[in-house]
């Protein structure tokens, strides 16, 4: 069905559009547009998933496993929604923090590539194509992360791509392992064929390959360096669209291959992946407490959340994968909410600096809910997405007997804690500090900045009071996951 | 470099980048070639200019239209999905067109030409930014 191919198709058209228009009134209103229409796509192609299954597109007429396919499964169609949700936040945040004139004029040219990017990776069956949209998302990210020519961010953007290109480099060279292996490259063939080897020495080297590769993208423990080199250059538009999509499709990319073709050896690499997930968490968790700067406080902070992902992977029963995919999704929404917050503050005070501003709940106390939100959801308390996810993580862990990844686990939320209430204190509680000017700029604040903080606590909110259908979902995509069957004969009939 | 042979040369070597480009795109469907090859092809007969005087002799004017080049190569692939969505056939699958014309006999066009040759329209955009990026002092 061609439905299956819009997630790529829609960002696709919108980008031949931007091509023949500068930035004005006009393509802010396409690109909510635009991402309108990617909304109403996913929630209709997750829809199919669930009602009729797993939605496959030979592209071409070629069959798998001779061809291009695309395949939204379960998990594919989750993470389409989540894209769509913070894509659209992001349209209604840019109206304010993209300027129309010179650096910027071209921003939502490559808004559009970098989603096209991301949906492709997400619903790719080709372990090759996926490479493709990795790149595509590289280039896209690094034009986006240079826009606005500062010094700073060209610094930044170059370790942010050198570092990227190695990882790209290495998966490239695992797949060619893979495919001088067995010959394929259509990953349910991959699965058919691999899951039969028994010999982990055969798959091996790709598998650490792959592994790395993913690890630079998703910025695990020690291969996280780009993430907080780069991120708080960007304009803060960008940044809070990085933190939602960049590093949760490199923890996809690893919960799709651990899963569906490389089980060899399982014993070995679920301990290393948990020994990684629990670094990265508390290295991430430790670093972000000595910044005084909310976009690093919160790009350190990213960093210890994908730890939380990578540790349901490890664990790899369904309740862990079905925790690590809610995880991911909470996250994405929470995270990208607390960096718009940030954002706003800056458009307030006129600096990221902690110790610079202070006094908002009383100056703005809409801000301040808005912030509580996201900011409890991250930390963990109940109701909001964050609890749940943290609390389905933690079942499975003590469940299966992994109590050291638990503790730390559980030690790194008292880190989150800590970072959060830190900005809570310093920009809201906090009286406005001596010689500074409770508002440099005299900006005020417009539907544009509140609403899509507003869109994205109301969804905290409902994953947590509606946790139960939700989990449902996260469990149907993870048994889907453990068990790919249906994947596999779908994809090869 | 300043060599009188070569910029005499040129204005000849030019039509020959250029119509070994199109020959190198439409051979491209069974053999080795196709769009990229050719738009980069394509995109040295303005690199040859620059050599052979200076990059300034090349027609400014180009450089935005390599934009429009962009525009037009991935509209032209746009279109090329076009009819297989139209005539219900899985998506992107070529569609053959047969038709005659007087002089050259019947001829085989299809979507895959269509796609190739916007590669080869938006690559030669692409080489015609990077030599002006390049060559023009910010």
């Amino acid at each position: 069905m061609i439905t299956t191919a819009l997630p790529i198709l829609v960002p696709f058209v919108f980008i031949i559009v931007f091509l023949f228009l500068r930035s004005s009134r006009l393509t802010q209103w396409l690109s909510l547009f635009g991402s309108s229409i990617l909304v109403v796509v996913s929630v209709y192609l997750y829809s199919r998933v669930t009602s009729i299954g797993i939605q496959v597109l030979h592209v071409g007429g070629w069959k798998a496993p001779f061809g291009i396919s695309l395949v939204i499964d379960h998990l594919s169609g989750i993470m389409l929604l989540a894209t769509s949700v913070i894509v659209l936040s992001i349209s209604v945040y840019s109206f304010s923090y993209i300027e129309k004139q010179f650096p910027f004029s071209r921003f939502y040219l490559f808004f559009f590539a970098l989603i096209m990017g991301v949906n492709g990776a997400f619903i790719t069956g080709d372990i090759f194509n996926l490479y493709v949209w990795f790149e595509v998302i590289l280039m896209s990210s690094f034009v986006l992360i240079t826009l606005g020519s500062k010094k700073a961010q060209l610094e930044g953007g170059i370790k942010y791509m050198a570092l990227n290109i190695f990882g790209s480099l290495l998966f490239l060279a695992g797949l060619g392992l893979l495919y001088g292996q067995t010959g394929t490259l259509n990953m349910a063939h991959l699965a058919a064929i691999l899951r039969e080897e028994q010999h982990a020495l055969q798959v091996n080297p790709a598998t650490i390959l792959f592994f790395v590769a993913f690890g630079i993208k998703a910025a695990v423990f020690p291969l996280f360096f780009w993430l907080p080199a780069s991120y708080h250059t960007a304009n803060i538009t960008i940044t809070s669209l990085f933190s939602g999509l960049l590093t949760k499709v490199g923890v996809y990319a690893l919960i799709r291959v651990f899963t569906l073709f490389f089980v060899q050896d399982q014993h070995f690499w679920h301990n290393l992946i948990l020994i990684i997930a629990g670094l990265t968490m508390l290295v991430g968790g430790l670093a972000a407490t000595s910044q005084y700067e909310t976009r690093k406080i919160l790009s350190y902070h990213i960093i210890s959340q994908i730890g939380y992902m990578i540790m349901g992977l490890g664990i790899f029963t369904p309740l862990a994968v079905a925790g690590a995919i809610f995880f991911m999704v909470h996250n994405m929404v929470a995270k990208t909410n607390t960096f718009l917050i940030s954002g706003v503050i800056s458009r307030l005070k006129g600096t990221y600096q902690l110790k610079e501003v202070g006094g908002l709940f009383i100056q703005n106390p809409l801000l301040a809910i808005l912030f509580i939100i996201p900011a409890l959801s991250l930390a963990g308390f109940p109701p909001l997405s964050g609890f749940f996810a943290k609390f389905i993580l933690f079942k499975s862990g003590i469940e299966n007997h992994n109590y050291l990844i638990t503790a730390a686990a559980l030690l790194t939320a008292m880190l989150t804690l800590y970072s959060m209430t830190k900005i809570w204190i310093e920009a809201f509680l906090k009286k406005q500090p001596d010689g500074t000017e409770a508002n440099p700029a005299q900006n005020k604040l417009s539907v544009f900045d509140i609403l899509p903080s507003a869109i994205l606590g109301l969804i905290s909110v409902a994953m947590g009071v509606f946790a139960g259908n939700f989990f449902g979902m996260c469990l149907e995509a993870a048994n889907n996951l453990i068990n790919p069957v249906l994947y596999i004969e779908t994809m090869l009939q | 470099m300043n060599s009188i042979i070569l910029q005499l040369a040129e204005k000849y070597i030019r039509w020959i980048f250029l119509i070994f480009s199109v020959i190198v795109l439409i051979r491209g469907h069974n053999q080795p070639g196709g769009g990229f090859i050719a738009g980069l092809l394509a995109g040295l007969a303005i690199i040859f200019k620059g050599f052979a005087f200076t990059p300034g002799h090349v027609n400014p004017k180009l450089e935005n239209r390599s934009q429009i080049l962009i525009g037009a190569g991935i509209l032209a692939i746009a279109l090329s999905f076009i009819p297989s969505v139209l005539f219900g056939q899985p998506f992107m699958q070529g569609s053959w067109f047969i038709f005659s014309l007087p002089a050259i006999g019947s001829v085989k066009a299809g979507t895959p030409f269509l796609f190739d040759i916007g590669v080869f329209l938006a690559i030669t955009g692409v080489v015609f930014m990077f030599f002006f990026s390049l060559t023009t002092p910010k």
